[in-house]
């Protein structure tokens, strides 16, 4: 119990810390740091239609964010959440044109299960050289990104091209009665519920789980976990696995719900702002969803504070650099806060 | 016959490329060398390029002096290696998350704040025409040689004998090796390991004014496609050795001038397709270097923990 208020009240301070810093970095702009943040706000969740925004931009957030999260559990700091996504739409919209005219559930179907599918298999093969070959898994991960892009690329302007888009260039469309419908008369579509729901699932796994509980103990000491007979290898490799099934799952939505079609979309650096909610929730898959709103929040601003104060949209970047910085720096204070510390039993 | 030609003209745009493209790998690769022997792993470098590529543009516009462009450059990865050292200093912290973090803060200021400066054009490097006794334009243009790739391969050979034989070097060395033996020689750690990431990180800031100023020369958004992480690889690649690193650099430079030397020809086909080669090639560098034991060639032993 007191963990969880040291962990929130440690994260609150990096946050207002960072709150500080940026106010700082807004003021050597020339604009009024109050000013900025109002428009952030207003920009975030001021109105029903930044809601909205913000909503659509917090889904593939959630879902890459898992990618770097669930292999964090077991000790593993994967940064292939865009590659990962770039696979699993670019896989869904295979699936999706190559078999459009079934039954639309049916299509859904098979585009979550191929497009998950290969990009837990995508993120699976950075944890097996991790843990057969011990080949670094960041580097790895992120070389992987910038494969499955260019693959991406190769293929949308080349066998797959849609004739007809010829300014972004794109695959052909799944078909508009394949797509995932909006929730209501809202410009928000299902594809949050995905979201909330693997979220939720995931969280499930980790905290109630006879796995879960097998990949913390794996993440906190491999050798106690060997020692004690539990099957290392299956538990990383299933925690990547289901990493990159939810970073797909992220671009299947993005494929499905937006886009329609697999394009550069697909690569619009939701991977990369996925690690930063990842680790401003401490892998904890719960506390991914409030982070994700915010960031998907403050990406979503972006155009307002460039239409209200002429900040460029890199301003959104410094932003979420300085909060990056600031959550990783409140680590060191994990631990040496008194009143934050359970009483010892050995005094 | 005309075919003959075409390969000819690939094999010299690919070596030229290596030299070309490979520059800023020999910067980016020696300063993660260095902070590597220190002991701590430096991810953030890719910041630290994109920042002196903008710095270096910038400066050199205002001034009107390239060099002071460089300067600018590699001052500007020094304070972000300082930055990264000091963030890391405490053991809860870890180095390759704030190499993240770095590098994603590092890229949001050099954009932020150079919106200004991806208009106008700043004055460039000079460069020594190796190759104006050909009347080829090809072997012109793959024999036209930077200056900085020179102060490259001299600075390999000089890190080699600096980590051997200097006393600072073997400061570094044995901070990296076992910072037990180094704390009961009453070494500072954490400064020598703060002197290497600063040191490393204007090295790669120097490389990152290469891009802005000489080749492709100039400042925009896309110009670093992740030379800065490839680095890190490319390290692993050369087992931590500053000579393998020069080798390793223009192993990759090559691979990266593939594809454009490709479609110089007319090959069109599979661009995208080449443009991945040196990731591909790094990864699987990566694995046939890596053992399942755990332990590398060359590998400082702060690593091995």
């Amino acid at each position: 119990m007191l963990k969880t208020v040291e962990i929130w009240c440690l994260s609150l301070g990096a946050l207002l810390l960072s709150m500080l810093l940026i106010a700082a970095f807004i003021f050597t702009t020339g604009n009024s740091p109050s000013e900025v943040f109002h428009s952030l706000y207003r920009g975030a969740f001021g109105s029903w239609f930044s809601w909205q925004n913000t909503l659509v931009r917090a889904a593939p957030l959630m879902l890459t964010a898992l990618c770097t999260a669930l292999p964090a559990r077991v000790g593993l700091i994967v940064i292939g959440g865009e590659g990962a996504m770039v696979v699993g739409g670019l896989t869904a919209a295979i699936t999706g044109i190559a078999i459009q005219d079934a039954p639309s559930f049916m299509v859904m179907s098979a585009m979550m299960i191929v497009g998950g599918g290969c990009a837990g298999l995508w993120i699976l093969a950075v944890g097996a050289l991790r843990h057969y070959r011990n080949v670094n898994e960041t580097i790895s991960s992120l070389l992987l990104n910038y494969i499955a892009i260019a693959v991406l690329n190769f293929l949308v302007v080349g066998v797959l091209k849609d004739p007809a888009t010829l300014n972004n260039p794109s695959t052909y469309s799944i078909g508009e009665k394949n797509m995932i419908t909006s929730i209501g008369d809202s410009s928000v579509h299902w594809g949050l519920v995905y979201g909330l729901v693997v979220c939720l699932a995931m969280w499930f796994v980790a905290r109630r789980t006879t796995f879960g509980f097998a990949a913390d103990v794996t993440g906190g000491n491999i050798r106690a976990a060997r020692l004690v007979g539990l099957p290392v290898a299956k538990i990383v490799l299933l925690s990547c696995f289901l990493g990159g099934a939810a970073a797909g799952l992220a671009g299947v939505i993005e494929i499905a719900a937006i886009q329609g079609r697999a394009n550069s979309s697909l690569n619009a650096g939701y991977g990369y702002a996925g690690i930063l909610v990842a680790f401003l929730a401490r892998h904890n898959p719960l506390a991914i969803i409030p982070y994700a709103l915010l960031l998907g929040g403050i990406q979503a601003s972006g155009g307002l504070l460039q239409r209200a104060h002429d900040l460029p949209d890199a301003t959104v970047a410094v932003f979420q650099g300085i909060i990056f910085m600031m959550i990783l720096s409140s680590e060191m204070l994990y631990g040496r806060i008194k009143f934050l510390q359970p009483k010892s039993m050995i005094s | 016959m005309e075919n003959d030609i075409g390969l000819w003209s690939v094999l010299i745009a690919v070596l030229g490329g290596a030299i070309r493209v490979g520059t800023p790998f020999i910067f980016v690769s020696l300063g993660e060398c260095l902070t590597e022997k220190a002991g701590r792993i430096n991810l953030g470098l890719e910041g630290n390029l994109i920042m002196g590529a903008m710095t270096g543009y910038a400066v050199s516009y205002l001034s009107g002096s390239p060099w002071l462009g460089v300067l600018a450059a590699g001052s500007s990865g020094c304070v972000l290696g300082i930055l990264h050292a000091l963030l890391c200093q405490n053991k809860q912290v870890n180095d390759i998350a704030v190499g993240i973090a770095m590098m994603l803060f590092a890229t949001g200021i050099a954009f932020f704040y150079g919106k200004a400066f991806i208009q106008p054009s700043a004055p460039h490097l000079p460069s020594i025409g190796f190759g104006n006794w050909s009347s080829s334009p090809v072997i012109k243009a793959a024999l036209d040689i930077n200056v900085l790739f020179f102060l490259g391969v001299a600075l390999a050979p000089a890190m080699a004998w600096f980590l051997r034989t200097t006393r600072w070097g073997n400061a570094v060395r044995v901070v990296g090796e076992s910072s037990d033996a180094a704390l009961s020689l009453g070494m500072n750690i954490n400064r020598v390991r703060l002197l290497s990431t600063m040191a490393g990180g204007g090295l790669a800031g120097i490389g990152g004014s290469y891009l802005s100023l000489y080749y492709p020369g100039s400042w925009s958004e896309g110009l670093s496609s992740g030379q800065g992480l490839m680095a890190v690889a490319l390290v692993i690649f050369a087992r931590w050795n500053p000579m393998n690193c020069l080798y390793a650099s223009l192993l990759f430079g090559g691979a990266a001038a593939l594809g454009p030397a490709l479609q110089s020809v007319g090959i069109n086909w599979g661009y995208y397709l080449f443009n991945a080669a040196p990731y591909v090639l790094t990864l699987v560098i990566m694995i046939a270097a890596s053992s399942a034991k755990g332990t590398v060639r060359g590998m400082p032993g702060e690593f091995v923990k």
